[in-house]
């Protein structure tokens, strides 16, 4: 199941508190295939990002960078292998200490191998392409919703990822916000960059990624391109893209 | 209470016990490995110790008067008032001083800890330095453990002499000469209490540094999870101190 170039978890168990979050769950994210988990609020879809970043120990089962294993290993074994990728996370995750600038510039300014000069000049360039470069003195506390995830993102891509994780990227914005984050995320794809998102957002979803993995009741229930869930018989899917009078408080 | 439930609180409270114990022990190794965040340090010693100068002064001050006036009313009745000084510099310099300051920071100081590193994990702040590539124990835990190792035994020291000055003040109120309440001060001590009262603040700070950044990390929930782990970590601490000084206080007594 694995590739060089693929990241994902094989026969994965992970609870809390006797909850299962996760049973036997199969996940696989290749090189350039864009992909979006959905699922009612709670189902995991959060987790599986944590597990595949190694935030998150699972009770069973395997994670897998490429060829590497990472379940069992310590963090400083896969931390350069985990430099692949980034994620947004669902509130910005900025640290608050820094300034627009140094939060963007952490990862550089931590391995130390670019001048001063040049981490600023990388800086400049990712806030232009996220399109807050006016914002760079200003600490997360004084930025919008929109924009602390625009700087989130400025962040994710200044170390040139290949795969970027978005936990829920338009919850919270406005129309304008929402598209201006969709478009991001298609113009991060079209420069080469894998995107695996999880959201409740269809439009988004469906304007930004190429297959889709439903979850349920902690396990793989669907896995398809679009048009395949459109058409699917699997109630769940069904109500979660048709909500009827009888979802509610389900 | 059932056996059940006895078990599942004792393998809690071990695996708790095990958990601070690693975390104590994977930040003293990385004291001594790069990269070192000496700004990390600076801010963190500016903000953990420079600026509890003030409660440890008021501290020292009050607690010096008070000892020395009920040191005055119980040395009265056998005229020996001389040696107010003395004891008021004994009971400050081994005991109180190093206790009172290291209680002082770790209300003040340990709740901002864990407050602090708290709020960075139900932020999510934490989760993203992982993903970054930093080790957070490097960058987290060591300057806020550097920073309280240092400042705690100066601050125990400004503590000390501060307590000296509050007890002359309320001496020389009762009209005791300042040359006999100095001269009093050898006279109860030895240059082994000295070290003793700088040593405890070491442990001290140990104890209120590892305290606030293990129950910050361990934060869970949102704001109530921060308020309830940073009020945990104050009385942690404070306890923490207490017992821990009766140990020293033995160990040093015995290898005098």
């Amino acid at each position: 199941m694995t590739g060089s170039d693929s990241i994902g978890m094989e026969k994965l168990c992970y609870s809390i508190n006797n909850r299962a979050i996760l049973k036997d769950f199969d996940f696989l994210l290749e090189r350039g295939v864009n992909r979006t988990i959905l699922g009612v609020s709670g189902a995991g879809k959060t987790t599986i990002l944590k597990l595949l970043l190694g935030l998150l120990k699972p009770q069973s089962g395997r994670v897998f960078f490429g060829d590497l294993c990472i379940t069992g290993l310590r963090e400083s074994q896969y931390r350069e292998q985990r430099k692949r990728i980034a994620i947004v996370f669902q509130g910005g995750a900025l640290f608050d200490s820094m300034t627009v600038g140094e939060n963007v510039g952490y990862r550089l300014f931590e391995e130390g191998k670019l001048t001063q000069g040049e981490i600023e000049k990388v800086i400049c360039e990712k806030l232009s392409f996220v399109g807050v470069e006016r914002a760079i003195n200003l600490y997360p506390s004084e930025l919008s919703g929109g924009m602390k995830k625009r700087v989130a993102i400025a962040r994710a891509l200044a170390a040139n990822p290949d795969y970027i994780f978005f936990d829920e990227p338009t919850t919270g914005l406005d129309p304008i916000g929402v598209y201006n984050i969709c478009n991001l995320i298609q113009r991060l794809q079209a420069e080469g960059k894998t995107t695996l998102m999880v959201t409740h957002d269809l439009p988004t979803a469906f304007a930004t990624s190429e297959r889709f993995t439903f979850l349920h009741q902690a396990r793989l229930i669907f896995e398809g391109n679009e048009q395949e869930m459109r058409n699917s018989d699997i109630p769940e899917v069904r109500e979660f893209l048709h909500p009827t009078e009888q979802s509610l408080f389900v | 209470m059932n056996i059940a439930v006895i078990d599942k609180i004792l393998i809690r409270f071990f695996s708790e016990l095990q958990n601070y114990f690693a975390l104590a022990g994977q930040t003293l190794i990385r004291l001594f490995i790069r990269p070192f965040y000496y700004r990390e340090f600076a801010i963190q010693f500016d903000k953990l110790g420079f600026s509890s100068l003030f409660i440890c002064v008021l501290t020292g001050l009050f607690t010096g008067m008070v000892m020395a006036l009920q040191a005055l009313i119980q040395l009265k009745p056998f005229a020996a008032t001389s040696y107010v000084g003395g004891m008021v510099a004994a009971t400050m310099v081994k005991e109180l001083g190093p206790v009172l300051a290291s209680m002082m920071v770790a209300g003040r100081v340990g709740s901002a800890i864990t407050a602090e590193l708290g709020t960075m994990v139900v932020t999510e702040q934490v989760d993203a330095m992982r993903v970054e590539g930093t080790d957070i124990i490097k960058r987290l835990v060591v300057p806020r453990l550097l920073a309280l190792l240092l400042a705690l035994p100066l601050l125990t020291v400004v503590t000390d002499a501060i307590s000296l000055v509050g007890g002359y003040i309320m001496s020389a109120g009762y009209g005791i000469n300042p040359t006999m309440y100095i001269k009093g001060i050898p006279q109860f001590m030895v240059f082994q209490d000295l070290i003793e009262g700088v040593t405890k603040p070491l442990f001290f700070a140990l104890i209120v540094a590892m305290t606030g950044c293990y129950v910050g990390l361990n934060t869970k929930g949102g704001a109530e999870g921060v308020g309830a782990s940073a009020k945990q970590a104050v009385v942690l601490s404070s306890v923490m101190i207490l017992v821990t000084d009766f140990f020293l206080s033995k160990i040093f007594v015995a290898f005098r």
